[in-house]
Formats: structure tokens, sequence, C-alpha cells
């Protein structure tokens, strides 16, 4: 029971200290690509570090939402972090909850996201709540979709049971529905986590912005706690894509060894498709907003393929 | 994939910072020592165009481009003042401007900096005068530090920036 | 507590409360009277289903002298009955509370009688119909649920659509009774109408039989359910009812479409063929896309809920629908595990929806407006209906720790569990049902924001919800009620389990365990939902992040300014964001399915065209399933009354030969039955 705690605190712990990590080596290696040397992967530390010590100003038609919204945020997305099997694939996470759980508290912060946009009463606050939560609620069946796939092979919807699964039978991750779940899923990571090309993370364009629009009301200590946790998010997803297809190299017992190579396995898959989304990120422009969906009913549809062809081949 | 083959061929072209040409970058007033320790090692920055013909925007455009790379500093552009620590003013401030310009200044959370750039910021250049202009920069909001020009060089720009938050000593030796 | 006492006090108490309405005075009183004794009829309705449900043992009672000629009044309440009734009762309790404040304005107004006195009836039927047990006694205490529900959608004259709203819900309930009053009589084949010997008549009849039972059935508590495509009288009705009662229509009176079809299906007739359950469960696919997006895009902020209710509708349909599918394949425990998700989502539902309407009616008191677009500001002017509202919105958006997540989540689970079991058929329909409840949850996420956002943030868009009154505190605490129970069910699902999985064992084959603890189990497919932890762990996480924000910067400097719009130098409730622009984006996409409309009308000088005074643009969602599906209809009733209406000739000798000649033809039709 404690040693259970121990593991899904640490593993909890681990994927919210290692966050802006992950997002400053993404943005290290698209500066690499324009031909820049770029800043340290240290820095989003140093952003939130500064942002947190920073002042607010807060809108005179603000409500206690715009107060409350970052701290469910912050909440629901490290209750979705407690759930990823991050070097464990024995997993006491699975007593809390499945993959449904860790997208429907996802879909919590985005709800709060979304009403704290609402709140100040500004245009572009609306436009983005809007945005955000037609991509959203358009994202769910090819999640849910992707989950039945997984289930379908492995058994089981839950993270832990599904790692373990795959690691046991690698037969499974080489089959045609795990690989087209898998290109599914990344594709609902991009639009999850609001990267290109359904959004720019970057970008001064107000009327382009989708995640961005949300958040123009807040500030100091509020924005950085936004900020962490839409890149504890990101590291999420990247995690959960790695070791729920690929899990190779994840801890089957407790072993102090085992551990270790599982931490080092885990940052070199990170790495690597953080390099990948560096790369694409450069390579594409960002879709017209009213282009998304057509996106995302492509990611349905490999996902529905991925389903009907485990049925298949079962 | 032609693409990354350019991008291989072209490499890092980032030129270091050069320390000269430091004559137009001027300290409007004491850097607040607060604000410095908290801004040292990341800034974000909010650029306002108050009248400005857009000369100062291109050489401001180029500071986040690959030869000048103000990220590798810690200095990047945000989109809303409110998360913005450093507001960079071009322009004769008009005065249809004149407003919107103090409303972002008032948007904008504590500790906060201003950086004036251009001859028409510091003095209104050209256009002081003009029936269309309401005054330079300092009339409207308090201001840091001014860089002349018209326009500046994007080294220069670096360089009133770096000076602000007390990374570039002017007219010396450069402070990391 | 004994049942028998609880059934008479509740009758007792209903039977009084409409008494009292018709002979009281009219004022405060009789509105404090008649609304105490339906919350006291709720409230034993509540506790008789309780204590059924509890002790596991059915209740009996019989009136042969009533109703002679429908057989007599038969009544029992079983495991299933009382589920609903519990149902009925602990909706109708803060109903009646709400009332109390709500419908103050109608004291000393004639109207008064018949509005309490209707709502006690309106009470007492849905409470029997969970209790008839045979043909007769359902049939009549249906037609008198129909009757008094339809009288008090027409009841407020302030209503400028009730009329139209009444008369398509008076056209399809009856329908559906002449629907139900057909099955009953093929069921019975000639015999008796008591529900037991119906049971065992069932299987005397020939498969075609039972499938037309099945259909006229299905399509007559489908109707009342609110199932595509006869759903068409929800949207209209239930919006121009007063709120108290829209909460008991939409929270207590469509689930018992639900328990018809449940109590036909499960216990009168025998397990059928799979293709009732994919039926079911295709419609119910197509009934919960319908509804949520309809309720994305409507502005009316009662219709929106009403149509939140069609798409809840439509997931406990697919609960039921792969129920049958699975029995139809012979997986009897997977059948019970979906009856468990459905009856499940039935009662969270009707919780949440009844907290939503008593908030809706609490809004609506409060600025004098339906529009969500006159709305806005609200969580100011009326924080403690935000409050419970928030609740409320959460619970329909589905999303943890509350109790729509829990009962989607369940639905997810046992639609992976039966994929799991390979059949040609089911390869395509549940990967499409399990992505249909997907999208379907996505978007009422979307609509609870939109509905929340639109109507409580921001800056009020009228002088109505500039001047907002909050609710009367009987009111607050009728809204509570409700709210409790989406948090307790929410956290606690596993309360309630055990007493589901006794009444899906009564019907079918054990459902296996699905709790362990306060967390929710599958183990079909090893998944588990604790919620109470997973909302510790965020609770935690929250509070540890508000403790470093308290700690970390204290002397941080904090200014309340205005809002940050770029600049801009006039700051108006003009530039917040619509609720039919929130929907935008989403009705682009499903262009299709709403068919918008668009007219724009451009008022010019007459002096010169080019001098515009002024444009108008009216955007419009065109009722193409109205169009399609009920223009036929109603233009041939139209056509054959008006040529009825040559009968009406005027000539007196025409009426007076009518006369013997329908006695002639009485005679005639009682010989040859003979």
């Amino acid at each position: 029971m404690m040693r259970d705690a121990l593991v899904i605190g640490v593993q909890t712990v681990l994927l919210i200290v290692i966050a802006p990590a992950i997002v400053g080596y993404v943005r290290l290696m698209k500066a690499r690509l324009q031909g820049r040397r770029g800043a340290a992967v240290v820095q989003p530390y140093r952003e939130l570090r500064k942002t947190f010590r920073k002042g607010m100003v807060i809108a005179d038609s603000a409500s206690w939402i715009f107060h409350l919204a970052p701290f469910v945020i912050v909440g629901a997305t490290v209750a979705a972090a407690s759930l990823a099997p991050v070097i464990s694939a024995a997993q006491p996470a699975d007593l809390l909850g499945d993959l449904f759980v860790l997208a429907a508290l996802l879909m919590l912060g985005t709800f709060f996201l979304a009403l704290g946009g609402l709140d100040p009463g500004t245009a572009f606050g609306g436009m983005g709540s809007s945005r955000e939560m037609t991509v959203a609620a358009l994202t769910e069946p090819t999640i849910a979709i992707a989950v039945l796939t997984l289930a379908l092979t492995t058994g089981s919807t839950s993270l832990g049971a599904i790692a373990g699964t795959v690691l046991k039978t690698p037969a499974y991750a080489i089959g045609p529905g795990h690989a087209l779940a898998f290109a599914a899923f990344l594709i609902a990571l991009i639009a999850e986590t609001g990267r290109l090309p359904v959004d720019n993370p970057s970008t001064h364009l107000e009327l382009t912005m989708i995640h961005e629009a949300m958040i123009l009301e807040y500030s100091g200590p509020y924005l950085a706690l936004i900020e962490w946790a839409a890149a504890v998010r990101l590291t999420l997803l990247l995690t959960l894509a790695a070791n729920l297809f690929l899990p190779w190299g994840m801890a089957t017992s407790l072993a102090p060894v085992a551990l270790v190579a599982a931490l080092l396995a885990i940052v070199v898959k990170l790495a690597i498709l953080g390099l990948l989304l560096a790369l694409l990120e450069t390579r594409v422009a960002k879709l017209r907003l009213f282009r998304v969906p057509e996106l995302l009913a492509l990611s349905f549809t490999l996902a529905l393929l991925a389903a009907a062809s485990s049925f298949f081949t079962k | 994939m032609k693409l990354f083959h350019k991008i291989r061929r072209t490499g890092i072209v980032t030129e270091p910072l050069s320390v000269d040409g430091t004559d137009g970058v001027a300290l409007a007033r004491e850097i607040d020592a607060r604000a410095r320790s908290v801004f040292g090692r990341a800034l974000a920055i909010r650029e306002v165009d108050a009248g400005s013909c857009n000369g100062c925007e291109v050489e401001i455009a180029g500071l986040s481009g690959p030869v000048y790379d103000m990220e590798r500093f810690g200095l990047h552009f945000v989109a809303s003042p409110r998360h913005a620590d450093m507001l960079l003013v071009t322009g004769p401030v008009t005065r249809n401007m004149a407003v919107p310009l103090r409303m972002t200044y008032d948007a904008t959370p504590d500790p906060k900096l201003v950086v004036a750039v251009g001859d028409c910021a510091r003095t209104c250049g050209v256009f002081a005068g003009s029936y269309a202009v309401a005054g330079p920069v300092d009339s409207i909001i308090p201001v840091d530090v001014t860089v002349a020009g018209c326009p500046p060089e994007p080294t220069q720009i670096l360089q009133g920036i770096l000076a602000a938050i007390g990374r570039f000593e002017l007219g010396g030796a450069r402070r990391a | 507590m004994n049942e028998s006492l609880l059934f008479d006090w509740m009758l007792g108490a209903f039977a009084l409360g409409a008494a009292a309405s018709v002979a009281l005075p009219l004022g405060g009183v009789l509105r404090r009277v008649a609304l105490v004794c339906a919350a006291i009829g709720s409230a034993s309705a509540l506790a008789l289903g309780l204590s059924v449900l509890r002790a596991g043992a059915t209740w009996t009672a019989r009136w042969d002298y009533l109703l002679q000629p429908l057989g007599g009044v038969a009544l029992r309440v079983d495991s299933l009955g009382a589920f609903f009734l519990l149902i009925i009762g602990f909706t109708g309790l803060p109903a009646s509370l709400f009332a109390i404040g709500y419908l103050k304005h109608l004291d000393g107004r004639m109207r008064s009688r018949a509005t309490h006195a209707l709502f006690n009836i309106f009470l007492a039927s849905m409470c029997l119909v969970t209790c008839a047990d045979n043909g007769g006694t359902f049939l009549f205490v249906w037609e008198v649920m129909a009757v008094a529900s339809y009288l008090l959608v027409i009841s407020d004259p302030e209503q400028a659509d009730a009329p139209t709203a009444g008369l398509w819900y008076a056209v399809m309930t009856h329908a559906g009774f002449l629907a139900l009053l057909a099955a009953f009589i093929i069921l019975a084949q000639g015999g008796s109408w008591e529900f037991p010997v119906l049971h065992n008549a069932s299987t005397l009849l020939s498969p075609g039989a039972r499938g037309a039972v099945f259909v006229l059935m299905a399509a007559a508590f489908g109707s009342k359910a609110g199932l595509v495509p006869l759903h068409v009288w929800l949207p209209r009705a239930h919006p121009a009812a007063p709120s108290h009662v829209s909460a008991l229509m939409s929270a207590a009176m469509v689930n018992l479409g639900v328990y018809g079809l449940v109590r036909l299906v499960f216990d009168l007739l025998p397990p059928g063929p799979p293709w009732w359950g994919g039926l079911l469960l295709g419609i119910g696919v197509i009934t919960a896309l319908t509804g949520v997006l309809y309720s994305v895009a409507e502005t009316h902020l009662k219709r929106v809920l009403a149509y939140s209710t069609v798409e809840n509708l439509g997931l406990v349909f697919i609960g039921l629908g792969f129920a049958l599918l699975m029995r139809g394949y012979g997986y009897g425990a997977l059948a019970s595990m979906g009856l468990v998700a459905a009856l499940l989502h039935t009662l969270n539902h009707a919780a949440f929806k009844c907290l939503l309407f008593l908030a809706a009616g609490s809004v609506v008191h409060g600025t004098h407006n339906v529009s969500m677009e006159m709305f806005g500001g609200l969580i100011k002017r009326m924080p403690a209906t935000a409050m419970l509202s928030l609740l409320g919105t959460l619970a329909l958006a589905g999303v943890p720790p509350l109790n729509g997540f829990a009962s989607e989540w369940l639905t997810f689970q046992v639609l992976v569990a039966g994929a799991q079991r390979t059949a040609p058929a089911l390869a395509i329909l549940l990967p499409l049902a399990l992505a249909g409840v997907a999208l379907v949850a996505g978007l009422a996420a979307l609509s609870g924001v939109r509905l929340f956002g639109i109507t409580f943030l921001a800056l009020p868009r009228s002088t109505g919800a500039q001047q907002a009154k909050e609710s009367t505190r009987i009111m607050v605490v009728a809204m509570a009620i409700p709210a409790v129970a989406c948090v307790v069910l929410g956290i606690a699902p596993t309360s309630v389990i055990p007493q589901l999985s006794r009444i899906a064992s009564d019907l079918g084959q054990p459902a296996g365990p699905l709790s362990a603890g306060l967390a929710l189990s599958v183990p079909l497919v090893t998944s588990r939902m604790w919620a109470a932890m997973i909302a510790a762990v965020a609770i935690s996480a929250g509070a540890a992040a508000a403790v470093a924000v308290r700690m970390v910067g204290r002397h941080r400097p904090v200014r309340v300014g205005a809002a940050w719009n770029c600049g801009r130098i006039i700051q108006s409730a003009r530039s917040e964001y619509t609720a039919a622009a929130f929907a935008e984006p989403l009705k682009r996409v499903f262009t299709g399915f709403y068919r918008p409309t668009q007219e724009v009308t451009i008022d010019v000088h007459p002096a010169s065209r080019y001098f515009v005074r002024s444009i108008r643009l009216r955007a419009d969602l065109a009722p193409w399933m109205e169009e399609v599906l009920y223009g036929p209809f109603v233009r041939a009733t139209r056509a054959v009354s008006d040529r009825m209406r040559q009968l009406h000739s005027g000539s007196i000798h025409f009426y007076l030969a009518l006369l013997p000649g329908a006695l002639l033809m009485l005679f005639v039709i009682s010989r040859w039955l003979r």
C-alpha cells in the first residue's frame, strides 16, 4: 500500500519536474533547425521562476472562476499525470483509473481553462474558449477508438496493463492495428497539446490562436501555473505515446537497476519524440482553423481502421 | 525533404553580440534593482507600435531571426501585455495611440521596464510638431532606456534591452 | 417502515394537496399547503422505493372494485419499479420545494388552483405508473399523467409558444398511447392483462408477433423518452412548461419511457433476437448525437437543457440496446452490466437535469429573460445559483469526479468489454457506438462550457441581467438537494451499484462484481475508476499550488485593472462572445446536419439606395427533421380534415340521419363481435 503510493508519487513528481525541460528541448531543436543558437534546455524553468515572482493585474470584470481556474487546471493535470506509467509497468495507479479517466481529467482541465477565458468578458477569450472546446470535442472519438484498439489487443483499458502486455508480447506492437492506432494517437496528441499544424504555440496573431487566446488575460503566478500545466500535458501525452505503443525499457520489477534503466529509456524516448515533433513543426505550416476538423477526421478514420484490423487479426 | 537538406547546408548563422556602437543607447533613468534581479535570465517583451512607420518594426523583427537570435539571451516576444515584463515602444506617439499606449502600460503587471526604440520614440524624430502627434513616449509613460537611430540596428536594440536588465554594460565590456 | 403505510402516505399526501388546491381560498396558504403536500408525497415515494430496494422484497396491492372494466387496480413494487419510484420521489421533492418560492407570483390568481392541483396529480400518476401491475391500470395512469402534464405545459399564458408545444405533445403522446394499446392487445392474445400472466403468455407468441409488440412498445416508450425521430415534442414542451414542471418532465417523466421499455423487454417478453438490441443501440447513438448537436446550437436556455435531455436519454438507450444485443447473443453477464450502466446513467441524469432546470428557473425568475444572449455576469448577482449551476454543468459535461462521468465511464467500459467478444455484426457496430459516445461526451463538455460561461460569466448583456435578483432561500435549498446528490453519486457511485446489480440480476443473469470499495471496477477489462482518490489527488495538487503561490511571492504587487481588450478605448458588453458565436466553429463543421439559413435585410434611405439605414441579419437553424418526417403527416391530416369539413353541410336532415345510422352500426358490430 505504502509502496504503491510511493511508486505513484515518484512517477508523478518525475513527470511534473521534467516537463519544462521537454518544452525547452523542443524549442532548442526548433531553434537549431532554424539556424539559430537558441536558449538552453533549462530556459523554461527560468521563465517559470520569473513569472511566478511577478505581480498580477486582475480584470475588474473577472469573478472567482478566474482565480479558481489555474488551480483546477493544475489539479486535473497532476491527477492525470499520476495515472501515467513513466518508468514502471507494474502500475499501481491502475487502481485509480484507466485511459478514459486520463482523457476525462484532461478534459476537466480544458473545461476550466475555457471558463477562465470567458470570465473576463474579452472577445479573444471567448474565441479561444470556443475553438479549444470544439477541437477538444472532435478529438475525443479518436482517443476513444485508440483506447478500444489497445484494449482489443491487450485485453484491458488500464495503462499499466496495456504497457505490461505489450512488453511481454512484442508481436502486438508490430501489428497493423497497433501501428495505425499509434498514428491516430499522434495526431490527437498534436490537437490536444496545441502544436503545429493545429495551433502555433508562439503566435502573436490573436485571430489564429486557439490555446493562447484563453490565457491572454492571465499574469503572474496564475500564468506560470497554466504554462507549466500545459508543459505537463505535453510531456504526459508524449510519455503515453512512448510507453503504451513502444514500452521497451520499462521496469517490470522494483530493482534499482531496472528503475534506472527505465528512467534512461523514457528520457531517450522523449528525446526522440521531441525531435520528431520539432522536425514536424519546422516542416508544416499551421492549418486554417476550418481545415482542422479534416485533420481530426483523418485521425478518426485511422483509429477506426486500427480497431477494425484488430478485430480481424485476432 | 529539400527543406531539411537546406537546413543542414546552412547551419547555425548566429553572430556574437558586438560590444561596439553603443552611442545611441542611453539609460533614461536608474534601473530598479529588483527588476534587474527578477528579469536577469528570462524576459518577456511586448512590442507596441505607437504610430511608427514600421522601419523600427522591421529591425525588431530581425531580432528573432537567426542572425541576431535574441532567444539565446532568454528574451522572447509575448502576445499580451499581461504576460510582458518589458514594453518595446516605437513611433512618435500619435494622438490615436496615446490612450492605448497608456492602457497597455497599465495592463502590464509590475515590475516592468520600458525601452523606447528609434528617434521617433525618443524625440518624435521627423514628425516632431505634427498635428497628429501627441508627444514622445516619455510624455505618456515612464521610459527606462532609449535607443536612438532611424532606424537603429538590431544590435543596438539588443544592447538596449540587455542594458535595461543589467546584462550589458554600456560603453565597455559585456556582462554575461 | 411498512411499505403499505408509505404508499398510503404517498397517495394521501398527493390527494390532499390536490384537494387543498381546489378547496382552500386563493393565496399563499394554498400554495404552501399544496406544495408541502407534494413534497411529503415525493418524500414518501422516495422512502418507499428505498425500502423496497433495501429489503429486496416485492410489495403488492389490489383493488378489484376500482376500474372494474379495465380489470381492477393491481399494484406491485418490485426492485425495478422501486428504482424508478425512487427517482420520481427524489426529483419531486426539490421541485416541490422550489415551486414554493418560484410560484409566489401566482398567489391570488385563479390559475394557481389548477397549477397546484395538476402538479400533485402529475406526481401521483407518475408514481403509480411505476407501481402498475396490469395493463389496464398502466394505461389508465399513463393517460392521467399525459393529460396532467399537457395541461401544465399550456398553463402559462405568457408563453407564446405554449399552445403549439402542447399540441405537438398531446398528439405524440396519444399516438404513443394507441401504440401501447395495440401492443397490449397483441400481447394478451385475448386473455388477462395482468403482468405476471402476460409474462407467461408472451412465450406463446410467434416471433413475428413478438417483434411487432417490441416495435410498437419501443415506439411508444421511445417517444416518451425522446428518441429520434419521435423526440420533436420534447424541445417544444419542456421549455414551455413552468420550470419546476420542466424539471420533473425531464428528470422523471422521460425516465418512465425507460422504465416501460425495461419492464417490457426484460420482464414481460422472453429474450429476443439481437436485432432488437441493435436497433435500440443505433437509435440511441443517433439520438445522443442529435440531442447534443442541437443543445450546442440553441440559444433559448431551457431548450438547450431539453436537447441535453434527449442526448442523455440517447446514452441510456445505448446502454439498454447494448444489453439487449448481448442478451440476444447469449452473454447474460454482459447484458446485465449494460443494464446497470443504463440505470446508473438514468439516476445520474435525473439528478443533474433536475438541478439544471431548477437553476434555469431561478435564472429566468431573476432576470425575466429566457435567451442566453440576454444573460451574462450573473455570477456576481446570483452567486448561489451560479455555484450550484456550476456543479450541474460539470455533471452535464461528464467530467470527473462528478456523477455524469461515472455513468459515462461505465458505459464506455461495457462497450469495450462487449467489443472483446467478436461477432461479425459487432465488429462494426460497437466501435462506431463507442466513437459516438465519445463524440457526444466531448460535445457535452462544449455545451456545458457555453451554458455556464455565457449565462453566468463576463458582463451583463441586458438590463434584465444587470438587475438580476438572487432567488429566495427555499429555492436555493431546493436546488442544493440534487447538487449534493451529484457530488455524492460522483465520488461514491458504488453506493448504488449493489441495488442496481440486484435489479439486473432479478431481470436476467447476475452482472458480476462492479465495485471494489469506493471504486467502480470492471474485471472483464481490468479497469477501475476510483473517483474519490482521484479527486483527493487533484485537490491536494491544487491546494499545494495555492500554498506555493501564497508563500513564494508574498510581496507580489496585485492590482485590479480593466480587462485587456487590445487597447480598445470603448469597452462594453458588446465585445463579448455570444452564445451563437461560441457554437459557430461547430456549426461550420456540421453544416450538413444543421442546415443553417441566413436572411439579410438591408433597409435603404428612400432618396438613394447608397444610403443604408439598417442591415438586419437573421441566422436560423432550419427544423428540417420536423419538416421531412412530420411535414407529410401534418399536410395529409390537414387535407383529410378539409375533406371532412364537407360533412358540415349545415343540413339538419343530414345531422339527424347520422344518429340512427350510428346506432345501426353499433348494433351490427356488437352482433358480429358476439
